[in-house]
């Protein structure tokens, strides 16, 4: 448990939790950001810089523009004057704490016969591009019409609809 | 602890904010960020289990944490897209006023 850990850790859940606890939607996508850095950094931590430098291309770079642009699209940076929460929030709060409970009971009792392996594993771009050209070229095209077809179809969904265009 | 337990309790920790986050919000992008967070922690175990298992070298984790990455930025664009329309729609994101389905 090192301290890079401690800390990465530390910005990535306090990111989260700011992201879903903030009043202003504005600055919940600010702290979004700052969850999907703290993990973009986790990654590089982990060995994986590949997918530590594709989080922050795609989720950085395009979800939390995204999410910015939405946001100000439907106004709704404008905090409502009664309140942010739904009427269950007590019921939503006890399911995820519940669903924490488990999930890191989970951890702790299996956490001697969880796998280590001291030294870290290099994962080379070459390598990366060769295994999706290789095993995984059936999983990439599939991804790449599954990617043609969510955005067309968000383009589609979006669209305004001009009246009477036949 | 080994460091596999701490990054897997860091994305069992993130998972569950980000479903509360899902289930106690009210405007729909609030709910959509929420699943962004859920999905991160998926990402996070997979390459937690890729960098500590036993076989690194077929990089089975780091294909399916990538592969992931872009199913989530579809659902991202799409469900953003919806909750535009439904915005223009009904002129409101929050989800407990979207009680009907009929336009």
């Amino acid at each position: 448990m090192s301290f890079a850990f401690c800390v990465l850790a530390a910005l990535t859940v306090a990111g989260g939790l700011a992201a879903v606890m903030l009043k202003n939607t504005v600055h919940c996508a600010l702290a979004l950001t700052v969850a999907f850095a703290g993990q973009a950094l986790l990654f590089l931590e982990l060995g994986a810089q590949f997918a530590g430098f594709v989080q922050v291309l795609v989720y950085i770079g395009a979800v939390a523009i995204l999410v910015v642009f939405a946001i100000l699209l439907t106004r709704g940076s404008e905090t409502p004057t009664d309140g942010v929460y739904s009427r269950y929030w007590i019921q939503g709060v006890l399911i995820s704490a519940g669903v924490f409970a488990v999930l890191g009971w989970a951890i702790l009792q299996s956490a001697s016969q969880l796998p280590h392996v001291a030294q870290t594993p290099t994962a080379t771009v070459l390598q990366i591009g060769n295994a999706l050209m290789g095993r995984y070229v059936l999983p990439l095209e599939i991804i790449a019409v599954l990617l043609t077809a969510a955005l067309i179809g968000a383009v589609i969904i979006a669209m305004h609809e001009k009246e009477g265009a036949e | 602890m080994t460091p596999l337990a701490g990054f897997l309790l860091v994305a069992a920790l993130l998972f569950s904010i980000g479903l509360a986050g899902a289930l106690t919000r009210r405007n729909a992008i609030l709910v959509l960020i929420g699943i962004e967070l859920m999905l991160n922690a998926a990402n996070l175990n997979l390459i937690a289990f890729w960098r500590y298992g036993p076989h690194p070298e077929l990089l089975t984790g780091m294909m399916f944490a990538i592969f992931s990455i872009a199913v989530a930025a579809a659902e991202a664009a799409v469900g953003l897209g919806l909750v535009i329309q439904i915005y223009r729609h009904a002129h409101t994101t929050e989800l407990d006023k979207m009680n009907r389905m009929k336009g």
